[in-house]
């Protein structure tokens, strides 16, 4: 069924971490509901929202665990996130530097910009985030063709020859019938999983799935069902009770049973088991849903995402979904599939009636992008970034391994997932690499489970081995002094580097 | 030179401690109020071990004589 080996890790930490993990929360929540009664009892500034006199009688607004968690935690080191960045996204760029002098409640800028911090947090994937004058020849001209706005919806008078190309281009690209894009990725999902389930139709849908997927899922009035996170057992044990059992109440068969699934899980970096739940859609008659938002342009041979990974055709997954915000630098989405299928969503997506459709140079972008990749541009650059991607993940990966970190995922996808645990080093390691100019995005308790907070780290094309070398000297050093080598199966402090030179010398 | 990797040693354990109570994310006064209840405490439970333990010692060290062989008092007694 596979024709490579699937390779994923998810290992524990030994008990000690946890339990560590598990007082730090015990002290700050104590500390929490120490500064509470503080605020409440007026022993100290209140600079959070909290309700009016006349509303202390009714039902409280503020008191609820993520409130709590909000203003006592998440306060404390608020300054890891939103940090605002003045130049392009691409292997490195310029901050803009804030201070705080109240403790995080309020950021004033000094005015200064840090220059140069590498960067392992944008979804840069494949590195066409750039501003080399030459590249972004064709999207200049149609700038001062087309201008910026479009100011309709694609149903009035937004459809332009420029998306009828890209729609074209994108088909092509994929190996479908036909394709159809939006204005923004978020919106694809949201706004067309309504269009395709309705009322009684059974939505699956993994553990781990993003908000949009939920969120669409929630808006079209199915009922959803939801199986553990790439466990192909409980989603064949769901699927056999759907079919024996029927809707709740009444018994009838559903009216369509779809299996919603992403090509690489943003936040685990692992890969959907894409050969099995073909052959159990194909076994109980389902249909399937693939968001390839990371993973189109991103794995495969030839960057067509994870279809192409697999080895499988196009025509196994009834709609094909992605967005062009991660590999091609530019913003968006398209669902693909049969002719059928696009059509109807021509006429019945809600994004289609309501929303602003792509606007001229970003859909410019996207094409020279996706001709890049599949050649037509008459140069090799495109295979050649996909190449330089699989190499750069191979590499990281694999030292992080003998480094000894504990790392999620599977070995070919592009994002990596550091385990911290405590919610101290969530800070520390932040603070830390931005000193040493390299800026990493640390992501804690509502994006993942409370004891397992994690530094995401994005690979791209764009990054030199010098990049990544500075990076990983960074962690190993990091390493050692917060001590988050957490491993167990970690094979060697210092990874010869000499067998990396001959392969090169090879080629 | 020894001196100095041991006043690193201690510095990075001091650090571990902080990350991992969370104390490097508190404010100086939380700090101080969180490490004088962890010292007093400390303290407190070490000068109950200086007090008892020689005590409690003494008092098991007889328990496991007398089950085990019952010579408090000096039983060998010379039959002549």
């Amino acid at each position: 069924l596979y024709k490579k080996t699937f390779i994923e890790h998810f290992e524990q930490a030994p008990m000690y971490v946890a339990v560590l993990t598990f007082l730090g929360f015990g002290v700050g929540t104590i500390f929490g509901y120490l500064r509470d009664f503080m605020r409440a009892w007026g022993l100290e500034k209140r600079n959070v929202a909290t309700e009016r006199e006349q509303q202390k009688d009714f039902v409280p607004l503020y008191q609820d665990f993520e409130n709590f968690y909000t203003r006592n935690l998440y306060m404390r080191i608020r300054d890891n996130w939103n940090r605002p960045i003045c130049s392009v996204p691409g292997p490195q760029f310029d901050l803009m530097e804030r201070v705080t002098d109240d403790y995080n409640w309020t950021f004033r800028f000094t005015g200064r910009t840090i220059k140069n911090v590498i960067n392992m947090g944008s979804y840069n994937y494949l590195g066409f985030a750039e501003t080399d004058v030459n590249a972004l020849k064709t999207v200049t001209i149609e700038l001062q063709k087309y201008g910026t706005g479009i100011c309709s919806t694609r149903q009035e008078m937004g459809t332009l020859d420029k998306h009828v190309e890209l729609e074209k281009l994108v088909a092509k690209f994929l190996g479908v019938e036909d394709a159809m894009v939006f204005g923004m990725g978020f919106a694809t999902n949201s706004m067309n999983i309504p269009a395709l389930v309705g009322k009684g139709c059974l939505i699956l849908s993994d553990e781990l799935n993003h908000t949009s997927l939920v969120l669409g899922a929630r808006l079209s009035g199915a009922t959803i069902r939801i199986f553990k996170h790439n466990n192909m057992q409980s989603l064949e044990k769901l699927l056999r009770d759907a079919i024996i059992y029927g809707q709740p109440r009444s018994h009838r068969a559903w009216r369509k049973i779809i299996i919603l699934v992403e090509g690489i899980y943003s936040m685990e970096g692992s890969i959907v088991r894409l050969p099995e739940i073909v052959s159990l859609k194909k076994k109980y008659k389902a249909y399937l849903y693939l968001d390839e938002a990371h993973s189109i342009g991103a794995v495969g041979a030839t960057g067509r995402g994870v279809v192409e990974y697999f080895g499988m055709s196009p025509d196994d997954v009834d709609v094909l979904m992605g967005t062009f915000t991660k590999s091609f630098g530019a913003a968006g989405g398209y669902i693909a599939g049969k002719k059928d299928l696009v059509d109807f969503l021509r006429t019945h997506s809600h994004s289609a009636v309501y929303a602003t459709s792509m606007c001229p140079p970003v859909a410019e972008q996207i094409i020279r992008a996706m001709k890049c990749l599949m050649g037509q541009d008459g140069t090799t650059q495109g295979l050649q970034r996909v190449r330089q991607l699989g190499k750069n993940t191979r590499y990281f990966r694999r030292r992080l391994h003998e480094m000894g970190f504990i790392i999620y995922g599977n070995d070919d996808s592009p994002v990596v997932p550091l385990l911290l645990y405590m919610p101290g080093k969530i800070g520390a390691f932040a603070r830390r690499m931005l000193e040493k100019n390299i800026g990493v995005v640390v992501v804690g308790f509502p994006a993942t489970p409370i004891t397992e907070s994690r530094a995401r780290f994005c690979v791209s094309a764009a990054h030199t081995r010098e990049m990544l070398d500075t990076v990983l000297n960074a962690l190993d050093e990091l390493g050692d002094f917060l001590h988050l080598k957490y491993s167990r199966y970690s094979k060697s402090s210092h990874p010869e580097l000499y067998e990396e030179t001959r392969l090169e010398l090879e080629d | 030179m020894d001196i100095k990797s041991m006043k690193y040693y201690l510095y990075w354990l001091y650090c571990q401690f902080e990350l991992i109570t969370c104390s490097y994310l508190m404010e100086p006064w939380e700090k101080l109020l969180f490490y004088s209840f962890n010292i007093t405490m400390l303290v407190m439970v070490l000068y109950i071990a200086y007090i008892f333990v020689p005590v409690h010692i003494t008092m098991a060290f007889q328990f496991f004589l007398h089950l085990f062989g019952n010579q408090h008092e000096n039983t060998v007694s010379i039959v002549k």
